[in-house]
């Protein structure tokens, strides 16, 4: 909200410089975001006085003008029709910057010099006046400043306000708590409606009547009546109000509710009385479907339960919220029925929200005003209004008011604020503190006070708000540190919290960065990922309002986030990429519920093996550099019976054939890994090969070991002995290696066996391949012999070549 | 009678300015020190001499066995460095590369935060990114219609769950499960359908949450004080003002002196010298009415911070974009 200093100053003498009162109202709890002096623009317009005017030579509508400014004579051509000679006007000289970006600079108009610009009221952004060049008053003396001459100085606030205190959102809400932190504090003068002003010979009880068919949403309704209006542009002084706090001036009869809207937080509507229907007032719910025309010529759609103010047969205005095209004040208005209302703020903001209209009214009805104030502040604009519009004021005041607010008491435990600020302050110093933002405050004991909220109050209710009252008049940074009695108790980071932390050290030790994607994805990654009709991650949750189509549904797997990722940086020319993420995906269950959220563990490697260096040659990543990272990260947590399983088509289809591996532990699904299918490539507009995986992160832990035991040391020397298998291409090592592993189960003598070599090619015949294991055997009791261990490996070599269908290599 | 000590070492000195081989250093080394060596030999054969020379030549050639080994080494050395034959290495070269990788900023940030407050007995919890409208604003005192709701522009997926605004629904979450005391702190990503230049629509928030009998607004001050001074410097000044929270009363937005311009003004900071980092204040009674947690008894605060805004302050990022668009350039920094 904008509010300007010179405005505060009617209401507070505010002795602080822009910059402290900025500091003080921030301290204050209204943040003020930035100041800065409104006239600023007018730094090079001086008052200038017209010495002669002279036709230019080659143009009908122009004139050269001898201008002085002061100190000098300046030459500068001019085109307003109200130009002569002895004039005072406003004069840009050269180097000044006037609204719209509008540089003065020294030029030729058709051959004639110009030193600057003669300007007029617009052109100032001073009135809307465009008519001719802006007239001055005669006693000013050339060369002064023009902010000077019209006494422009002033500063804007704008101020972040919170939506607790509507009562800020007016001049006098802001000047009470400004006149309260000044230092010391000053005294506030409050406006009155004592004004000479003229009555009519005719009564508003005989011309109109208000009628409130919904109480509990409209409690109060006060309205007056002004006739022999004449509408016309207001006064420069009023329209600078408005303007100082971003309004825009229509004429004198709306201005004037809007700027005792600005200074008392209460919103007013002005109607041409003349247009309502039998007039008559009718405060009620509209009928379901009616169409009505706000004034800013928009039609809206009503709802049954939507607050209007209707005439005698219509609807006039959507209460709260904005008035009609239908009885909207014009040129022609004579009579104005002005409105000063409390509705209900919760349906203010329905209205407001279902329409879509938000306005200053719908603003302030919304944070609730003050309920106590309806009458006063209608009263003041009434008698402005009658001021400025020549008009007479009818006599008396409509106000309906089926239902009274009352004054909220609260019982205040001086212990208890005390307590809960871990402040020690006496019985005598809360009531002066809190006096001194009108709360009446009476001594009920020793640590006890009655409290009576001001009506303007709307969010103080309970003790607790009184001492945030408290604190903040005591000042927030005057109340002591100290540091909370703690018990001592057990913490400890919970497991997977823990395992999390362990899991990203892993994968930065293995060379891994780590991302951090958006949860949302595009409605279409699951087919660019080419997803089965019936895969589970087709089930996304939609957002009802996304930012945008590319961020319309949350991810239901983190391998969109980072194929996007690396085509982000192969934009960037990055072509090798190691990532990794940790986060959510989410599977949406079933409407009104909450979607499953699985923490996965994801990684991509994309470009080359190892950085390129002189060492080796660039060689591009493949399948096994990727599985080796899975296998070292399982190898972390101890996992050591994990199952790589040839993946099919079918289920992943995103996955080029045949390179592609589902992993298990003990039949525990823990997820996939494989090279990206090219069409996928294609569909994220990727151009090189990516290898990626995506583990299910409680899966992985749960397939952890809990805890490690150390296993003794041998004391004897072990013996190995190899065997080579010639076998079918498609018998897989891993059976071998199942078939091996068994054997180091039950034979005691055989400790451990690996795969050394895998060969393809001469002189072994077309589909065939060989398979090298070396078997590692050991005896706990004695160095083993080797007639001891040959028994036992042909027995496992047999077993081996029959099982497989192998040969042994000739 | 073999040779005398003067002998060998005259001898042993000579062979030696001539060897100019390490190996030829070695076997001179074997022949005058090794098992077999004429000194040894000389050691041995002193128990054969004459009783009374005996301690002068056990000396002397003991003095001769200890100047002769240090000769050998010092001319081992000597030649094993300048032994040209594939012995020189470049050692300016690059080694072989291993390549790191790095936390994403967030992560890093929101560990020492973690870390500060696991030091001061808080513990660590986690909820839902995608939370019912009850957690996320009914039981923070957010009702509906409330104008409190236009301060978090929330993605909804269907009429009563949305996206979680903030980390704070694990407030009621907590106390909902555990009796007082409580203390505990809860990272986690937080979405508002806001995207511009200083706005994205996800990002990273910690709640903090601490009730108990007594706890007072000034526990609340020192405790974020020593959590400033441990993310920050220890001499960053706080300043605590007035601010509003629907499910705190008092509340506050917590200041800092400009990391950047130490208070002078500058950009960052919009010439305030002050940097907005926390929002704070002492539990309403209304959010512990919710829980049944009694209001006469227990006090609490409670407070959350944005943790890019933190790292934006710490390691001076400009864009709070780069975080997701995951530039490697951007995270090797890291």
């Amino acid at each position: 909200m904008k509010v300007s200093l010179s405005w505060l100053n009617e209401y507070a003498s505010i002795n602080s410089d822009p910059e402290e009162m900025a500091a003080k109202l921030t301290m204050a709890g209204l943040e003020v975001e930035a100041y800065n002096s409104r006239f600023d623009y007018l730094d090079k317009v001086v008052v200038a006085r017209v010495e002669a005017v002279v036709r230019h030579p080659k143009a009908d509508r122009l004139n050269c003008c001898r201008v002085n400014v002061g100190e000098e004579v300046l030459s500068i051509v001019c085109g307003a029709p109200n130009v002569k000679e002895g004039m005072l006007v406003p004069c840009a000289r050269i180097g000044a910057v006037l609204p719209g970006d509008f540089k003065i600079k020294k030029g030729k108009l058709r051959g004639e010099v110009s030193e600057g610009m003669l300007c007029s009221a617009s052109e100032l952004k001073l009135d809307a006046d465009t008519s001719g060049l802006m007239p001055l008053d005669s006693s000013l003396v050339p060369g002064t400043p023009l902010v000077e001459a019209l006494n422009l100085s002033d500063t804007v606030f704008e101020i972040d306000l919170t939506p607790n205190r509507p009562d800020c959102l007016s001049m006098i809400g802001v000047a009470r708590e400004a006149a309260v932190f000044q230092d010391p504090p000053v005294e506030l003068n409050l406006p009155g409606t004592v004004m000479p002003f003229e009555r009519a010979a005719v009564s508003i009880n005989d011309l109109a009547k208000v009628d409130i068919q919904n109480p509990e949403l409209c409690p109060r309704y006060c309205a007056s009546l002004l006739v022999d209006v004449t509408v016309g542009p207001s006064p420069f002084w009023l329209q600078q109000r408005l303007e100082s706090v971003g309004l825009t001036p229509i004429n004198n009869v709306v201005d004037v509710t809007n700027y005792v809207m600005m200074e008392t937080g209460q919103p007013l509507h002005a109607f041409d009385y003349d247009l309502l229907s039998q007039n008559r007032i009718v405060v009620k719910t509209a009928g379901t479907g009616t169409e009505f025309t706000t004034l800013d010529g928009k039609a809206h759609r009503l709802e049954s339960d939507m607050l209007m103010i209707c005439d005698g047969e219509k609807p006039v205005a959507i209460a709260g919220v904005m008035g009609g095209e239908n009885s909207e004040i014009s040129e022609g208005t004579t009579r104005v029925l002005i409105e000063s209302a409390y509705f209900n703020p919760v349906s203010v903001r329905k209205t407001a929200k279902r329409t879509g209209i938000g306005t200053d009214a719908s603003h302030r009805f919304e944070r609730g005003v003050d309920p106590a104030a309806t009458r006063q502040v209608l009263e003041r604009a009434t008698v402005i209004m009658a001021d400025l519009s020549g008009a007479s004021i009818a006599e008396g005041i409509i106000d309906e008011h089926p239902m009274p607010c009352t004054a909220v008491e609260i019982r205040l435990n001086t212990d208890h604020l005390n307590r809960r600020l871990g402040t020690d302050l006496g019985s005598d110093k809360i009531k002066t503190l809190l006096e001194s933002v009108a709360f009446g405050v009476a001594r009920e004991s020793e640590n006890f006070l009655k409290v009576s909220v001001p009506s303007f109050r709307v969010d103080v209710t309970r003790p607790e708000d009184l001492s945030e009252e408290v604190a903040r008049l005591w000042g927030y940074n005057n109340i002591q540190t100290s540091f909370p009695a703690v018990s001592p108790s057990r913490t400890s980071l919970s497991p997977i919290l823990a395992f999390r932390q362990t899991v990203r050290e892993c994968m930065t030790g293995f060379g891994f960065s780590e991302a951090v994607n958006y949860s949302f994805t595009s409605a279409d990654s699951c087919d660019r990922l080419n997803l089965e009709v019936n895969d589970p991650r087709r089930s996304v949750e939609t957002l009802l309002n996304p930012i945008s189509e590319d961020m319309s549904v949350m991810r239901s797997s983190l391998l969109f986030g980072l194929l996007e990722t690396m085509k982000r940086n192969n934009a960037q020319q990055v072509d090798t990429l190691k990532l990794f993420e940790v986060g959510n995906a989410f599977i949406a269950t079933q409407k009104g519920v909450q979607p499953n959220e699985r923490e996965k563990l994801s990684g991509l490697w994309t470009g080359s093996r190892v950085s390129p260096s002189w060492h080796a040659k660039a060689e591009g990543c493949d399948f096994f550099d990727l599985k080796g990272v899975i296998e070292g990260l399982l190898g972390h947590f101890g996992v050591t019976d994990a199952v790589f399983a040839r993946a099919s088509k079918e289920d992943h289809p995103y996955f080029k054939q045949g390179v592609a591996a589902s992993i298990a532990v003990g039949g525990n699904f823990l997820g996939v890994l494989g090279q990206v299918d090219a069409t996928v490539l294609k569909n994220f507009g990727l151009k090189q090969d990516a290898f990626v995986f995506e583990l299910d992160m409680a899966a992985l832990l749960a397939s952890a070991p809990e805890a490690v035991v150390a296993a003794p040391l041998p004391k004897f020397p072990a013996i190995s002995r190899d065997i080579t298998l010639v076998v079918d291409r498609d018998v897989v090592s891993g059976d071998i290696m199942a078939e091996v592993a068994s054997f180091v189960k039950k034979e005691k003598l055989v400790e451990d066996a690996f795969l050394f070599d895998v060969y393809e090619g001469e002189p072994l015949a077309e589909g065939k391949r060989s398979i090298s294991l070396r078997i590692i055997y050991r005896s706990w009791e004695k160095t083993l012999k080797e007639k001891k261990v040959k028994g036992l490996h042909d027995r496992i070599s047999k077993t081996l070549i029959e099982g497989f269908g192998a040969g042994l290599p000739s | 009678m073999g040779k005398t000590i003067q002998e060998i070492e005259e001898n042993a000195l000579g062979d030696l300015a001539k060897a100019s081989g390490l190996a030829e250093v070695e076997a001179l080394s074997t022949r005058y020190l090794g098992r077999k060596g004429e000194l040894t030999t000389f050691l041995r054969n002193i128990s054969k001499m004459d009783i009374d020379e005996r301690p002068a030549a056990g000396k002397n050639a003991n003095l001769l066995k200890v100047k002769l080994d240090g000769a050998f080494k010092a001319a081992m050395d000597r030649l094993s460095d300048a032994d040209g034959d594939g012995a020189f290495i470049d050692v300016t070269l690059p080694g072989r590369p291993v390549t790191r990788g790095t936390l994403h900023p967030v992560t890093q940030v929101t560990q020492e935060i973690s870390d500060v407050f696991l030091r001061l007995g808080f513990d660590i919890v986690e909820g839902p990114e995608v939370e019912t409208e009850y957690y996320n604003f009914e039981a923070l005192n957010i009702p509906k219609y409330h104008p409190a709701r236009d301060m978090q522009d929330t993605f909804y997926v269907s009429d009563s769950i949305l996206l979680r605004t903030h980390t704070s629904p694990n407030q009621p979450r907590v106390m909902e499960r555990v009796e007082p005391p409580v203390r505990m702190i809860a990272p986690g990503k937080v979405y508002r359908c806001d995207s511009d230049l200083t706005h994205t629509p996800m990002f990273h928030q910690v709640e903090g949450l601490m009730v108990d009998k007594n706890i007072s607004f000034g526990d609340l001050k020192g405790t974020l004080t020593t959590f400033i001074h441990e993310i920050f410097d220890a001499d960053t000044s706080l300043r605590f003002r007035p601010s509003f929270f629907p499910f705190t009363e008092p509340s506050a937005e917590v200041d800092i002196r400009c990391v950047m311009c130490k208070g002078k003004g500058c950009r960052i900071c919009s010439k305030t010298g002050w940097l907005e980092v926390l929002g704070a204040g002492m539990v309403h009674p209304a959010v512990f009415e919710n829980v049944g947690y009694d209001t006469d008894v227990y006090t609490g605060f409670a407070f959350g911070m944005g943790i890019e805004r933190i790292a934006m302050l710490k390691y001076g990022i400009d864009d709070l974009r780069k975080f997701f668009e995951n530039d490697m350039r951007f995270l090797g920094q890291f």
